[in-house]
């Protein structure tokens, strides 16, 4: 990857759509602005100025990603960057600014484009809830946000943007605030999230004084860059990692915690009590995905961070900081497609499904690079947000209910969203040949394969890929196969929120074109090549294998959900068919491998006790000795008071005591004398300052 | 500009200016307020007139100086740089907001407002002395008024809280006024009286005469006295473990009042260790350095985890004040490991700039912070647990965002001013002495947890009956904070409005301190 991004021509004078680059961001901000001072029935107001902006964003990301592709296609790769000096501290400065490359690009579509299906598909989802208005200021917010997060070319107005992502996460999925549940989930998801956000914040501090820029691409002097990454790698972190590797992994912990890979993953299936468009828009498509953006941003420091000692090692060994990612990702990927497998809400199963994707993109990055992590990322970003938009007509046709034992039959009452719904979940299994999810799919498994390192991961995420057909088969059949369980009747969704369910359809299985190693137009783009069309690497006897191993196991996996689960409609009482031929595995997975309970008793313990602790230090052991002190004190206040009523003056003494009227540090000691106090400490001053004059004489 | 940089007594009108609005309150009754709104408000104007004419290179401007008593070495010497400009606009605001947020004292009211201008001038004086005598005066000045507005105005463990309060910050008054008798007594000579001028003692302890002196005079006495300094500062600002008197004074101080002991009066020790403290007793600050650090990181770590086992809104941001201001002890101690080389400048020039923003920020996000209480508790008849409310979000939708701003304000949301300097801090410490920040660090999560929690128990969640009609903020309240939380913004999102200022002395300021 350093030989690559040196070979990128840098141009030094930004066109004029870079330039304009920071208007995409800041025109659903903006928005966001305008209609937060808006009054609650301003409905339509709210909800055209959010779209209108965000439709705004998607034009010029149009433009942007245009450019891009013209630029490549004449051959040069495009990599503009604009950046401004926010302050100055010394002699020194911090510079923000944001670039336009084919990463920049490729998100910015994506995420404008997915962005403003889901917004026009709200206007039919929030139609009845009051606080209407509210949630496009939110949803506005958020977009502006993501849209900052994917043209920074800052890694601090990357964090800038990422905390305000954050932000908008959290309040969204406390929309209905009103719920105790949905105000905790929020809540958890902030802080699960910070907690990797603080390891990140440290990553930048150090980074920052490193290298003393934190510009990604600066013309040969970012921090992304060959020159400071020869400096990083070359200093010692201890633990046998270079600087490089170890910025590098406490990054990755902020893309860890942002998206819900192994051990934070638990916020993610919480942050489904928000309304479906957000679990869709932000806890699927893009938010989550910042993380695995985040990597593939900062992609030349991972991969920089070779060990010191790797003389040794084998050649082509990767570096520490993305076999970590590797590892995590694909343990990710296996470990929450199986708790996927034994639940029971439809928007928890997606939940779960896509922590696990998100495993797979990671993966992806840590084997196969930035083009095979991103393809990942952009196909899920469509098939699953197609899915959660499916799930959100359906719980909006089942009257709000969640749970998939109370549905079924429902290919009959809602056929749009079944049909779109199945090619989300066929998209998502990774079924050959016609869907998006394949290839994407497949990119990992064949970087998996390929690496000459580890071989582990490879068949955990087999292992996944199988599993992820059993629990999307499990649902599709629960939901919309057998026949109707629910109190009322199901009714189909109005066309506000079926016609972006059909576009994204037709994104789910469209992208995979663009993807396929025949064509890997997409891999060829990122990384700055020409794409060539060779059918030969399709029949190569390698990856034919590849194909027909992954066709296997998707077929393997639908074909155990289909003789467990189809047609066969279980009553909502009876235990589930897994549950009934396994129950010693059912328990457990259904419980969510008591990771939420693990952490209950060990980190959330140790805050409160530790709470205590400091709280008991403060009031029993610095309050004893202030309060011994003062015993002291008022111990000679009271021999000092004698000795006035018994020598001095008693008028004087009368005085004192009504001035000392509830006066009185710990007052049943001292009995507020604190004029005696005083009058002490001036008799020692003045003391003291006796002694030292006499003996500063010569 | 010109002609205020030489000759008009800015500083001086600065000073008095409350003085004269006191006396006109004490005797404006029912007006009280009125007057002293308009003191405070003429007040902010000079403060800014006086931040727009400061020296562009970072030295001290505006200077005054008057032979007071000679054969005392006490001189009437005034002058500020962007460290003290930038307190006085602190002192000012928070000031205003304090008086803002004061609007129902029925008993003795002209006293009330009488005593909070009293102290303005009282932060005005020590924010620009540069005599010690001089600002002595106005430290303990600042101090009177505070004891009285909690004395008489407070809660119901008022007396004791006060009284704790005002011994407290007292002993450490003493210390530091005995560690300075030390030291103008060393200077002195048989034919020449000793200084207590902060300039020129600081150039002796650059040049290392001050510690000859006083060993010829005291002996070992140098570390003592450092010691005695910073015991005075360590209890103002508060360092752990003097930080006792701070959650019952917090607590029990009328909320106006809270807001200037958080806002502006925590700042007067920050502001006296950046002054007084690291240019007269670096060296043995440098030898100190280690346990300092350590009672900083305790401070921040600590004072964040108390903040999340109180039950009263008041001591949970009384403890996350001190938390905050943790991380400005944290900023200054790094100063002080010995280190050489543009890359440690940089370090040390973001820490310092850093520290100064930081008590910029927290004062106007922790002042705004009880003010909101200040309004739960006038509308709930001085409700202030935890768990006395729920749900307020429904009845009052612009109070909950507003406060919720000001929270994650505090809580160092970028985009938002605490979250600038809070960076600034971590970049200049990290390098400094990163163990101590890596520890810290948790500070930020645990303020987080504790900020989120009072969020959820206080605005989310069902709305009690007996909160359904829990009143909005009404349109002069949302004018009156407004500007507030425009300024956290402002400075969240374009700092270098503050910052070009303050670099400037920041990098003076670092080029003659000796450590």
């Amino acid at each position: 990857m350093i030989e690559q991004s040196a070979a990128f021509t840098p141009q030094f004078a930004a066109s004029s759509i870079a330039r304009n680059l920071w208007l995409i961001p800041a025109v659903p901000m903006v928005a966001s602005g305008i209609i937060a001072l808006l009054k609650q029935p301003q409905r339509k107001l709210a909800s055209t100025l959010a779209i209108g902006s965000l439709g705004f964003s998607l034009l010029l990301s149009f433009i942007a990603f245009a450019h891009v592709l013209r630029g490549w296609a004449h051959g040069s790769v495009v990599r503009e960057t604009v950046s401004f000096t926010w302050l100055q501290f010394g002699h020194s400065a911090v510079d923000l600014g944001w670039v336009l490359d084919p990463l920049a690009a490729v998100m910015l579509v994506m995420v404008s484009f997915v962005g403003l299906l889901i917004f026009i598909y709200s206007v039919g989802y929030m139609a009845h809830d009051e606080n209407f208005t509210r949630f496009f200021c939110f949803l506005s917010l958020f977009a502006g946000a993501m849209l900052g997060v994917v043209i920074s070319n800052s890694l601090l107005l990357l964090f800038m943007c990422w905390e305000i992502v954050g932000l908008t996460s959290y309040l969204l999925i406390g929309f209905w605030y009103q719920k105790p549940a949905a105000a905790a989930a929020a809540k958890k998801a902030f802080i699960t999230t910070r907690f990797g956000d603080i390891f990140f914040f440290l990553g930048i501090v150090w980074l920052f004084s490193q290298t003393g820029t934190l510009l990604f691409y600066n013309h040969g002097i970012g921090s992304l860059e060959p020159l400071s990454l020869a400096v990083l790698v070359t200093q010692h972190a201890g633990l046998g990692l270079s600087a490089a590797g170890a910025i590098g992994l406490l990054i990755f912990a902020g893309a860890v915690g942002k998206s819900g890979q192994l051990p934070l993953h638990v916020w993610l299936p919480d942050a489904m009590e928000g309304p479906t468009p957000v679990s869709a828009l932000i806890h699927a498509a893009t938010m989550v995905a910042a993380g695995v953006f985040l990597v593939a941003r900062v992609y030349p420091l991972m991969a920089a961070g070779a060990p010191i000692m790797s003389i040794g090692a084998q050649p082509g060994g990767t570096s520490v900081a993305l076999t970590v990612v590797t590892w995590v990702g694909a343990a990710t990927a296996v470990f929450a497609a199986l708790i996927a497998v034994a639940q029971n809400d439809i928007k928890r199963i997606l939940a779960y499904s896509t922590v696990s994707q998100l495993g797979y993109m990671m993966a992806g990055l840590g084997l196969g690079g930035v083009a095979v992590g991103m393809f990942h990322l952009i196909t899920h970003a469509f098939f699953k947000a197609l899915l959660f938009l499916g799930a959100g007509s359906v719980i909006h046709g089942c009257h709000e209910e969640q749970d998939i034992r109370r549905m079924g039959g429902l290919k009959v009452d809602m056929p749009l969203t079944f049909i779109t719904y199945a090619i989300g979940m066929l998209a998502l299994c990774g079924f050959p040949i016609f869907f998006s999810g394949f290839w994407s799919k497949d990119g990992i498994l064949e970087a998996a394969q390929h690496s000459s390192v580890i071989k582990g991961p490879f068949y955990l995420l087999v292992f996944g890929a199988l599993l992820t057909a059993f629990y999307m088969t499990r649902q599709v059949c629960y939901v919309f196969l057998g026949y109707w369980r629910g109190p009322k009747p199901a009714y189909e969704s109005p066309m506000v929120m079926t016609l972006p369910l059909v576009i994204l359809a037709f994104f789910a299985m469209a992208l995979g074109l663009i993807g396929t190693p025949a064509w890997p137009w997409f891999h060829a783009f990122l990384e700055g090549r020409a794409a060539e069309f060779s059918v030969h690497s399709l029949i190569e006897p390698g990856f034919l294998l590849l194909m027909a191993t992954s066709s296997l196991v998707v077929f393997l996996g639908l074909g155990f959900g289909w003789r467990l689960y189809g047609e066969k409609s279980p009553k909502p009482e009876q235990p589930d068919a897994l549950e009934k031929s396994v129950p010693w595995l059912w328990a457990p997975l259904r419980d969510r491998l008591y990771v939420d309970e693990f952490y209950g008793v060990t980190v959330i313990a140790f805050y409160a006790w530790w709470g205590r602790v400091a709280d008991w230090i403060d009031r029993r052991v610095w309050g004893g000795i202030v309060a011994l002190v003062a015993w002291i004190f008022a111990l000679w206040a009271q021999l000092n008071r004698l000795l006035d009523i018994n020598w001095v003056d008693g008028g004087f003494d009368k005085t004192c005591e009504e001035l000392s009227e509830g006066g009185g540090l710990l007052a049943s000691l001292q009995s507020g004398r604190v004029q005696n106090y005083l009058r002490i400490l001036a008799v020692a001053v003045v003391a003291l300052a006796v002694i030292l004059f006499w003996s500063s004489r010569p | 500009m010109n002609e205020l940089a030489t000759g008009f007594p800015i500083l001086t009108l600065l000073t008095v200016l409350p003085l004269v609005g006191a006396a006109i309150a004490l005797f404006a009754g029912k007006h009280a307020r009125g007057v002293a709104l308009v003191t405070s408000l003429a007040c902010l104007a000079v403060a800014l007139v006086v931040w727009i004419s400061l020296p562009a290179n970072g030295i001290i401007g505006l200077v005054e100086l008057h032979s007071w008593a000679p054969s005392l070495g006490i001189e009437y010497h005034l002058g500020v740089d962007g460290l003290g400009a930038l307190m006085l606009l602190l002192s000012a605001v928070v000031t205003l907001m304090s008086v803002d947020a004061a609007h129902r004292v029925h008993h003795m009211p002209g006293l009330f407002y009488g005593l909070i201008l009293i102290l303005e001038s009282g932060l005005f004086g020590s924010f620009t002395a540069l005599n010690f005598f001089h600002w002595f005066l106005f430290w303990e000045l600042s101090l009177i008024p505070a004891f009285f507005l909690i004395k008489l105005w407070g809660g119901p463990r008022r007396g004791p809280a006060a009284t704790q309060f005002f011994v407290y910050t007292m002993a450490g008054s003493v210390a530091l006024l005995i560690s300075f008798l030390a030291l103008f007594l060393s200077t002195g000579t048989k034919y020449a009286p000793g200084t207590m001028d902060f300039g020129d003692l600081a150039a002796m302890a650059a040049s290392g005469a001050l510690a000859q002196m006083v060993a010829a005079h005291l002996g070992a006495a140098m570390p003592w006295l450092a010691i005695g300094v910073l015991a005075g500062f360590a209890v103002k600002v508060p360092l752990a473990p003097f930080h006792t008197w701070l959650p019952a004074a917090y607590a029990e101080a009328p909320s106006p009042v809270t807001m200037l002991l958080t806002g502006a009066m925590s700042k007067m020790g920050v502001y006296g260790l950046l002054r007084i403290a690291l240019p007269i007793f670096g060296v043995q600050i440098a030898a100190m350095r280690t346990p300092l650090l350590v009672l900083a990181v305790i401070t921040v770590v600590m004072g964040a985890w108390a903040a999340a086992a109180q039950k009263d809104l008041k001591r949970i941001f009384a403890y996350s004040s001190v938390n905050h201001l943790g991380y400005c002890l944290l900023g200054i101690f790094a100063l002080a490991v010995p280190v050489s080389g543009a890359a440690a400048q940089a370090s040390q020039a973001a820490a310092l700039n850093g520290v100064i923003l930081q008590m910029f920020n927290h004062g106007i996000t922790a002042a705004a912070i009880f003010w909101f209480i200040a309004i739960i508790q006038f509308r709930t008849g001085g409700l202030r647990g935890i768990d006395d409310f729920g749900g307020l979000r429904k009845p009052a939708p612009v109070f909950a965002g507003l406060m919720g701003i000001v929270l994650f304000s505090s809580l160092g949301l970028p985009g938002l001013n605490s979250f600038v300097s809070e960076f600034l801090i971590f970049r200049g410490v990290f390098p400094l002495a990163w163990v101590a920040a890596t520890i810290s660090i948790l500070g930020l999560l645990v303020t987080a947890i504790v900020i989120l929690t009072v969020i959820q128990k206080v605005f989310t969640g069902p709305v009690p009956e007996h909160w359904a009609n829990f009143p909005d903020l009404h349109h002069s309240e949302r004018l009156a904070l407004a500007p507030v939380i425009g300024l956290m913004f402002l400075v969240g999102l374009a700092p270098r409005l503050i910052l070009d200022t303050i670099n400037p002395t920041v990098v003076n300021l670092l080029a003659h301190w000796r450590f």
